[in-house]
């Protein structure tokens, strides 16, 4: 089973990369963009087909090491 | 005087504090591979020194915080055990939870390596009893993610309970949170865990302890560490 | 059995980049066609970087031994004595192609491959150094070039835990298309610990250490074969991608293996990886290698043995093992997370053996590989001479004030640390002097000893005369060492040059090596290594030529080393040498008088050493209080810096005998400014005059600004303030 975690800091945290990315956007003349956050990508591949044990998994992942909780928040999307 | 300075893959100023124990603090240095699940008998210190463990991938200090050696740290710690971590080492001590709060990219988004003024905050701690509470010390940084910051509740506790360690300073003493290098809230440089026993900084005291190098306001951290530790004993 | 598909054709040895008559050459040597794989092979071993086909002749024109050298060119580094059974193992080589194509990754793997190659000698790499160059501050592209070279370099060296502590930066036009970044790595070793590439001792295993291969940076052009099909530029990333986590376990790893006497012989895998590794092991120990390339840890599925040979593939390595010493050296590296395969062994055969899957993919005579490689006397032109210029004929309406204001705020002559802030200076806490004076100075383990560091070059005077512009480029390094009070030792050369097959180009080759042979054999400073970087050209318009020199001098007492700042008020201050008021190729006449011309100041050889010693016997005797070398931008420039770093101003006297512009922007050589400690002025002068050496007394140091002759005074806070902003603006500004 494959599985995508996108983890993002959390929305009042300040991104100072995404800020930099913003203006730069902005000067390279790319209308319409308002803001923009950085995050990270993880494709992970899990054993097994049990969407609610790969659940699990992930979630520990993101708790235990993927994520700081302090600042990031992740969200995770499986592969249909 | 017995300090374990644990060495995970990447990091780089393992030397640089050790030298600093043996020659300020006259301490007995043992370097502690990250795979070990216990310090040496009769570790009085632990040291996270300085680098890039992990090469700082996923986040600095992630991964070097759930090495093996940690939970020897964290019992260490909870003992009352002495812990410092330096640069790398508050990061990781951070990602951890043996201190609150975490140290994001510099606001200007580069690496910087220069001397700043810090503040001692106070000097009644294991850490900075050879100082004088205020007193302005030049120490350098180095890093590029030194940028403390942890939630409103968070950092409210850790001013009531007078646990900021150091703090950014300008030339005449002042806080000015923009012109700090990394933008740190309320130019936080370092932090003490409840109980004052672990410190998390990111200057580097220890590449300033002698004089033909350079300055030597980094010796009053070591000075107090071995004398805390020769009146426990 | 040797496999002959696909054919190769005419157009197939053009894009490996060899001539026909290359090609032909080949063929002969070994008797048939050859395989794609050893086409690929050989055109990694005769390309210009790996042969040094078009400077093999003038290179060795160069002194490269003394009494101090242990090991010259032609090894990973050079090695110098520097007693107490210590070594000082040093190099400079460039990354200039990949660091303009993404300077991110292209610097950061220049330092991470410089750092390799000290470390493959037994060296723990004590210092960084670099050089670059940029075009014109208002291309397009500098400001984005110069914000990824500089955090590339932070990012390999602050990572892997060396200190860089020096360098220098430049900007010109011609650079617009071919920056340069020059990378130099400093280490010390035991003198009886150094490792070499020789391989010794048939039937030895070769073992594969590090990072995993990919298929980064193969140069090999884009084959319209089957082999090679529609998608060959996906998988074929031009750009390597550097590891500093990888690269510092792999120097622990190395040296902990090398310390338990587990290797015979080590080579860094750098250009053309496994290939120039490969054959450099054996043909330099008179042996034969046969490598199994199925054992070959790689990152990437269905790589052929094309591929591997030329991968790029950062942080990796071959050793050939002790005997019975393999299950050891694995330990140590599996430790450190770090591949350990046995690809090979050694053979008394001395050919070159590739074997892929049962396949022979190469069979090749060593040896011819590697000393048969095409060696060419190409044709080049000598400069044509410039007219001598006299302060007369460089009219100015500019005031002192204006022009030295103008001056220290300008992209070559600025404060630089928006630069080396970036990159950490004092990790090892071992820098006594940081970035910003003449030279770096690192302790030699707990001291007293110190190492000064320098890198150094004026182009524009190369431009304008090869020879002179190689002389003052070595006598210049040698200059900003003793002004800090070492005694120069060796160098390391980084020759960045145009298109070798121009005959003008050539020739600026040509006058370059001559130049830089004729100062280190006056100078006593023997090459030890080096590297060559021609083709630096874009639509036929090469780069100014850029024989970037590495200096290394030893201090033997590190409380005697000197830094440029005015210490004290009331001090006389003197420039020694001889001030003649040279203008030409000066930065006075291109940035004030946006004049490039004239012929540069001619360096006298006998002139520098005497004036160096003289200086060198000041500030071990402790006369002086602030030394520095006078260079760009001439006398004045040099007082306002010592100023600057002393936060302490002077008075200048004026100088009737010559134009004042002349007197204080020219660029004369051979000469230092320095200030007499306390009452000591005297004795300098004594001194001076026993030696035969000129002395004049300039000014005195003393107040908050810069008194000059019948001109404003200058505060030295606001000249600082614009000294330091230049760069920090120039750079906030980018999209």
């Amino acid at each position: 089973m494959k599985a995508r975690v996108i983890v993002t800091l959390k929305s009042a945290v300040l991104d100072p990369q995404g800020k930099a990315i913003e203006g730069a956007l902005r000067s390279l003349g790319v209308s319409g963009v308002q803001s923009v956050r950085q995050g990270k990508v993880f494709d992970v591949e899990l054993a097994g087909n049990d969407r609610a044990s790969a659940e699990g998994a992930l979630k520990e992942a993101c708790d235990r090491l993927l994520a700081n909780t302090v600042i990031e928040t992740y969200k995770v999307e499986f592969a249909e | 005087m017995k300090s374990a300075v644990i060495l995970f893959p990447g990091s780089n100023r393992e030397h640089d504090a050790a030298r600093a124990l043996k020659l300020v603090a006259g301490s007995n240095v043992n370097i502690v591979w990250h795979g070990e699940s216990e310090l040496p008998k009769h570790t009085d210190l632990v040291v996270l020194p300085g680098g890039f463990s992990y090469g700082d991938y996923l986040r600095c200090g992630a991964i070097a915080a759930r090495a093996n050696i940690m939970g020897a740290v964290r019992a260490h710690a909870e003992k009352g055990g002495l812990v410092l971590g330096i640069c790398n080492g508050f990061q990781i001590l951070c990602e951890a939870g043996l201190l609150p709060g975490v140290l994001v990219r510099n606001a200007k988004l580069r690496f910087v390596c220069r001397e700043v003024f810090l503040r001692v905050e106070r000097a009644d701690t294991a850490f900075t009893r050879a100082y004088r509470k205020n007193e302005l010390l030049r120490i350098p940084i180095a890093h590029g993610e030194g940028n403390y910051t942890a939630d409103e509740t968070t950092i409210k506790q850790l001013e009531a309970e007078g646990r900021v360690a150091f703090r950014y300073a300008r030339a005449d003493g002042q806080i000015d949170q923009a012109d700090g290098p990394n933008g740190a809230i309320n130019g936080i440089a370092g932090i003490y865990s409840e109980k004052l026993n672990v410190l998390g900084m990111m200057p580097h005291p220890e590449n300033n302890i002698e004089a033909q190098i350079g300055r030597t306001d980094g010796r009053g951290l070591f000075e107090s560490l071995a004398a805390a530790l020769k009146a426990a004993a | 059995m040797i496999p002959n598909t696909p054919r190769i054709t005419p157009e197939l040895v053009a894009e490996h980049g060899l001539k026909p008559d290359e090609y032909q050459r080949f063929v002969e040597l070994i008797g048939r066609e050859p395989t794609i794989t050893e086409l690929g092979i050989v055109s990694a071993m005769w390309n210009e970087h790996c042969s040094y086909k078009s400077s093999k002749v003038w290179l060795r024109t160069l002194p490269t031994s003394g009494p101090r050298v242990i090991q010259g060119p032609g090894e990973n580094a050079g090695v110098v004595d520097i007693g107490d059974g210590l070594a000082v193992v040093f190099k400079m080589e460039s990354h200039n192609h990949p660091s303009f194509i993404e300077p991110y990754q292209g610097a950061g793997t220049g330092v991470g491959g410089i750092l390799r190659d000290v470390f493959t000698m037994g060296a723990r790499p004590i210092a960084a150094l670099n050089a670059l160059r940029f075009g014109n501050c208002h291309h397009p592209r500098t400001r984005q070039l110069l914000a990824g070279v500089v955090a590339g370099i932070g990012g390999y060296g602050n990572s892997f835990g060396v200190p860089t502590v020096g360098g220098s930066i430049g900007f010109h036009g011609r650079y617009n298309g071919n920056i340069l970044v020059n990378a130099m790595a400093v280490g010390l070793a035991k003198t009886d610990e150094i490792f070499y590439a020789a391989a010794a001792g048939v039937g030895r295993s070769i073992v594969y250490l590090g990072s995993k291969t990919g298929r980064d940076g193969i140069h090999g052009a884009t084959m319209a074969s089957a082999e090679f099909g529609a998608d060959a530029e996906e998988k074929r990333p031009t750009v390597q991608v550097g590891d500093p986590f990888a690269e510092k376990l792999l120097l622990e790893a190395c040296l902990e293996i090398m310390k338990a006497g587990c290797v015979v012989a080590i080579q860094d895998m750098g250009a053309a990886g496994l290939t120039c590794s490969a054959v450099e092991m054996g043909a330099k120990g008179d042996l034969g290698v046969e490598l199994n390339l199925d054992a070959v840890p790689c990152r990437e599925t269905g790589m052929s043995a094309y591929e591997m040979m030329l991968s790029e593939s950062q942080e990796r390595m071959l050793m050939v093992i002790a005997d019975g010493k393999e299950a050891e050296a694995e330990a140590i590296f599996k430790k450190w997370g770090l591949d350990f395969a046995v690809v090979g062994k050694t053979t008394d055969t001395l050919r070159f053996v590739v074997k892929h899957k049962g396949v022979v993919e190469a069979d090749l005579p060593i040896k011819e590989l590697g000393d048969e490689a095409p060696e060419y006397y190409r044709p080049f032109n000598e400069t044509p001479a410039r007219p001598i210029l006299t302060p007369a004929d460089v009219p100015t309406s500019v005031t002192l004030a204006d022009a030295l204001e103008q001056m220290l705020s300008s992209p070559d002559l600025c404060s630089k640390r928006w630069v080396w802030e970036q990159y950490d200076h004092l990790i090892l806490g071992n820098t006594v002097q940081k970035p910003g004076g003449d030279a770096a100075v690192v302790r030699v383990e707990e001291g007293p000893k110190a190492l000064a560091l320098t890198t150094d070059v004026t182009p524009r005077y190369c431009e304008a005369d090869p020879f002179e512009g190689g002389k003052q480029a070595v006598a210049e390094a040698w200059r900003n060492l003793t002004a800090v009070g070492a005694t120069p030792i060796a160098v390391t050369d980084n020759l960045n040059f145009g298109n070798p097959e121009k005959p003008d180009t050539m020739g600026q080759f040509v006058g370059c090596v001559k130049g830089i042979g004729a100062a280190c054999e006056a100078l006593d400073f023997p090459v030890v290594s080096g590297n060559v970087s021609l083709y630096n050209e874009t639509n036929g318009k090469g780069i100014l030529p850029t024989p970037t020199i590495g200096g290394v001098g030893l201090i033997d007492d590190l409380s005697k080393t000197m830094t440029l700042a005015f210490k004290a008020a009331g001090e006389p201050i003197y420039v020694i040498g001889k001030t003649e008021g040279w203008l030409g190729a000066s930065i006075y006449l291109g940035l004030i008088c946006e004049r490039e011309e004239g012929a540069p100041p001619p360096v006298d050889l006998v002139a520098e050493k005497r004036n160096g010693d003289f200086v060198r016997a000041l500030i071990l005797d402790g006369l002086v209080s602030a030394a520095h070398d006078v260079s760009d931008g001439g006398l004045l420039v040099a007082v306002a810096e010592m100023a600057m770093a002393g936060n302490l101003g002077a008075a200048v006297d004026s100088h009737c005998n010559m134009a004042p512009h002349a007197f204080w922007f020219g660029e004369d050589q051979a000469r230092y400014v320095v200030t007499a400690a306390h009452g000591q002025g005297s004795e300098i002068l004594r001194r001076a005059e026993a030696a035969g050496v000129p002395i004049t007394k300039i000014g005195k140091t003393g107040g908050d600004r810069l008194i000059l002759p019948g001109d404003r005074s200058i505060f030295v806070e606001a000249l600082r303030d614009r000294h330091e902003t230049w760069l920090p603006i120039y750079m906030s500004s980018m999209s």
